[in-house]
């Protein structure tokens, strides 16, 4: 027979084998029904689709975020903001700029968007900084929300949800600061946080390990729930692997969008006078972890929880603010039947 | 969790980039299928066709279990259906097949009704998905989809051409649901036959408008074998759960004295067509079709049929909330009112009711003064009576005082006689 796309040619165990072994005979070339065969068909659809990403990388001026979104997607997706006058270099407000790339690798397409957030923690009054961010966030949720409830809707609503927020912490080497702690706290309950020590470097191991406790303890104790959320786990193998993450984070990183030759290979790195820091050396500093959870183990994980939890909380505080307000959404699974009965 | 096409050509604003270096987001589609794999899959399948011609050994063929079912009667009064559940797993992939079969389709005496509880059925599975789609706390990932994904249609093997029956059944769904005609028990027509069967049946699809399911050509690895595939439509199946040994093999086939037709040999049907078609390439293609051409059709009629416009007559975008407030106010101006004459109602009768009351009332106070009058008589007339009885007394003793005062004097005088007579 006339086989499809299958991966791969194992002849899969009759589904006629749940009710028990067929008589005798070599019948298993004809017991295969083909259903998995969809899995082919997904991939397929999916690598026609294309993928999205939109990250948003939070963190005072000076702390590397433009340097690690090169190095995790190594290429220039954001441009370094060396400004040329005094007078440009301290916004007066915090700005959200956004800029979008297409990026292939492997036949698979995706839409990177990384947002950033110039002038955050900048100020001498850092009041209320998380305001225009968390703002941003709810706007993506509203401009999907309103295409989502047209009577006229696209095949495919663009997502611009912001999936990730990666937020980078000075490494002072003591505890986080207010600002982190009142930021975190507020954003962790409508996007995905993902706390990394930035400029890692700075650190010795020992110091980083006592960071890296403190900071758990102080996120435990405010209440703060980042990526991946313990609640969010699906099941115990699920848990396990969570577990391993959570005991990592925050990841201490070093950005480099620099080779240089160590032991004979091209690394990415930065090269000091006492030695040169490797950036994918475990050894030196968390940046493959950091990258293999963003991008190879848990992207989809990632997005899910933005589409299916934080976007569902966000649409159900709305609708429901518009029933006691002006406009009753609400009413509508009621309201269409009494439509029907009238 | 939808993502939107990405151009091949850069679209304003977004640059493509080239990477410098293995970054690892080609394992994206393998995250993809993974989480689906945990998920499972659901597929809908709804089989129409006349009572006998092998829906449900086709089902048991093309799945190759034995789904429970019994044979239905012919004398069916209306058209109905019946669903059944299935779990499925091949390797890791689990399947949660429903499969619906009319029961009595086609042997009612009149069947002009007949497709109407089909699609009736269509629409419910439709309903409840938009019902579950508007509720405030929804939960889409984990709701068990039920609609209908792929309609199979039975066609007898008369071999001239549709029944009037298939024709109006088939244009009353082809906006609701992928249909894929299969002509069934093809054993019983020959080959020549089959062909010009085959092309009197797409001719008159055709001349009548019915847009049957037609397996897409977008994409270059199966465009060519789907390509292939539409130049066979309708599938002549057959189908059998039985096995026969052919050779040294064993089969499933069925058995005549004149030879063993053979459901997986394709000179003898098409079944292996059908089979991969339905199930190995485009299993997904029927899923996405039903979501977004067929069921937001079904969505965009029902809410405008319910008033909600996107735009209103300024040609304004109007938002839903809008709409529903409008509706709203509507609906509490509309329960005011049947208050209010309620209310009235309720107002009346009881007005009635005291009235009512007042009257009787009124009757009673008079029967009291009436009662009240004549006992007031009758205790005069006695009063009257006492009072003479009271004389006659007084004057009976005044009498009776008198003449013992009388008696008493003569006895005194007697005695004083007879005194003055010794003296």
């Amino acid at each position: 027979m006339s086989e499809a796309v299958v991966p791969d040619a194992l002849v899969s165990p009759a589904v006629g084998s749940m009710y028990g072994e067929k008589a005798g005979g070599p019948t298993v070339d004809f017991s295969y029904v083909g259903i998995d065969a969809i899995l082919e068909q997904m991939r397929r659809k999916a690598m026609k689709q294309g993928f999205e990403l939109n990250i948003m990388v939070v963190g005072q001026s000076g702390l590397g975020k433009s340097t690690l979104m090169n190095t995790l997607f190594k290429s220039k997706v954001s441009r370094k903001s060396v400004l040329a006058t005094a007078q440009e270099k301290i916004p007066k407000t915090i700005e959200i700029k956004s800029i979008s790339h297409d990026i292939e690798e492997k036949g698979v397409r995706m839409k990177l968007t990384v947002i950033d957030t110039p002038g955050f923690g900048d100020q001498i009054n850092n009041e209320n900084c998380w305001q225009p961010i968390m703002k941003f966030i709810n706007d993506q949720y509203e401009a999907y929300l309103q295409e989502e409830i047209n009577i006229n809707r696209k095949k495919r609503i663009p997502d611009s949800r912001v999936h990730c927020c990666i937020y980078f912490i000075p490494p002072t080497g003591h505890c986080l600061r207010p600002l982190d702690v009142e930021f975190m706290r507020r954003l962790s309950k409508v996007v995905n946080i993902v706390p990394v020590i930035a400029k890692a470097d700075t650190l010795t191991l020992e110091e980083r390990d006592f960071f890296k406790k403190k900071i758990r303890e102080e996120l435990r104790a405010n209440g703060i729930d980042v990526y991946p959320q313990k609640e969010f786990d699906e099941d115990a193998e699920d848990r396990m692997i969570n577990e391993k993450i959570r005991e990592m984070i925050p990841f201490a990183v070093v950005g480099s969008d620099q080779e240089y030759q160590v032991n004979g290979r091209r690394l990415l790195g930065r090269k000091t006078k006492w030695g040169t820091i490797e950036v994918e050396n475990i050894a030196h500093c968390e940046f493959a972890y950091l990258r293999d959870l963003l991008i190879r183990t848990h992207m989809q994980n990632i997005k899910d929880i933005t589409s299916s939890i934080h976007y569902e909380m966000y649409r159900v505080r709305r609708l429901n603010e518009n029933n006691t307000a002006v406009a009753h959404a609400n009413g509508i699974p009621e309201h269409h039947l009494a439509a029907h009965e009238m | 969790m939808a993502s939107s096409d990405v151009a091949r050509h850069p679209d304003k604003g977004v640059r493509p980039l080239s990477l410098a270096g293995h970054v690892g987001f080609d394992s994206l589609p393998d995250q993809l299928v993974n989480k689906s794999i945990c998920q499972g899959f659901c597929f809908n399948i709804l089989c129409i066709g006349e009572t006998g011609i092998g829906k449900s050994t086709l089902m048991d063929t093309l799945f190759n279990t034995n789904f429970e079912n019994f044979e239905s009667s012919h004398f069916e009064p209306q058209v109905k259906l019946r669903a059944q559940t299935y779990d499925l797993q091949e390797s890791n992939v689990r399947l949660r097949l429903t499969v619906v079969n009319t029961v009595g389709f086609g042997d009612q005496m009149n069947k002009q009704e007949s497709y109407q509880p089909v699609v009736d059925y269509i629409d419910r599975q439709f309903e409840s998905y938009l019902q579950e789609e508007l509720k405030i706390k929804r939960s889409l990932h984990n709701y068990h989809d039920s609609r209908v994904h792929a309609c199979l249609y039975f066609i007898s093997p008369s071999g001239h051409s549709l029944k009037s029956l298939d024709l109006v059944t088939m244009k009353k769904l082809d906006s609701k649901v992928n249909i894929i005609p299969v002509i069934a028990k093809a054993d019983t027509i020959s080959k020549s036959e089959l062909h010009k069967f085959k092309i009197k049946i797409m001719s008159e699809l055709v001349s009548n408008g019915v847009q049957i399911y037609q397996f897409p050509l977008d994409d270059e690895t199966v465009a060519k074998v789907n390509t292939t595939m539409n130049g066979h439509l309708p599938f002549a199946v057959v189908g059998s759960t039985e096995e026969v040994s052919v050779g040294n093999k064993m089969v499933k086939a069925r058995q005549y004295p004149w030879g063993v037709v053979q459901v997986e040999n394709e000179n003898h049907c098409d079944f292996v067509k059908l089979r991969e078609m339905l199930i190995c390439v485009n299993m997904e293609d029927l899923r996405e079709q039903t979501h977004t051409r067929h069921y937001e059709l079904y969505r965009r009629c029902k809410l405008e049929e319910m008033g909600f416009k996107d735009t209103d007559p300024e040609c304004k975008p109007v938002s839903l909330q809008q709409t529903y407030e409008a509706k709203r106010q509507e609906f509490l101006v509309e329960l005011q009112k049947r208050e209010d004459e309620m209310r009235q109602m309720f107002v009346q009768r009881v007005k009635e009711k005291e009235a009512e009351l007042k009257d009787a009332e009124r009757e009673l106070q008079g029967r009291f003064e009436q009662l009240k009058r004549l006992h007031a008589d009758e205790k005069a007339a006695l009063e009257e009576k006492k009072r003479m009885f009271e004389d006659d007394q007084s004057s009976f003793s005044k009498r009776r005082a008198a003449a013992q005062l009388l008696q008493a004097q003569s006895l005194t005088a007697n005695g004083k006689k007879d005194k003055d007579r010794k003296k």
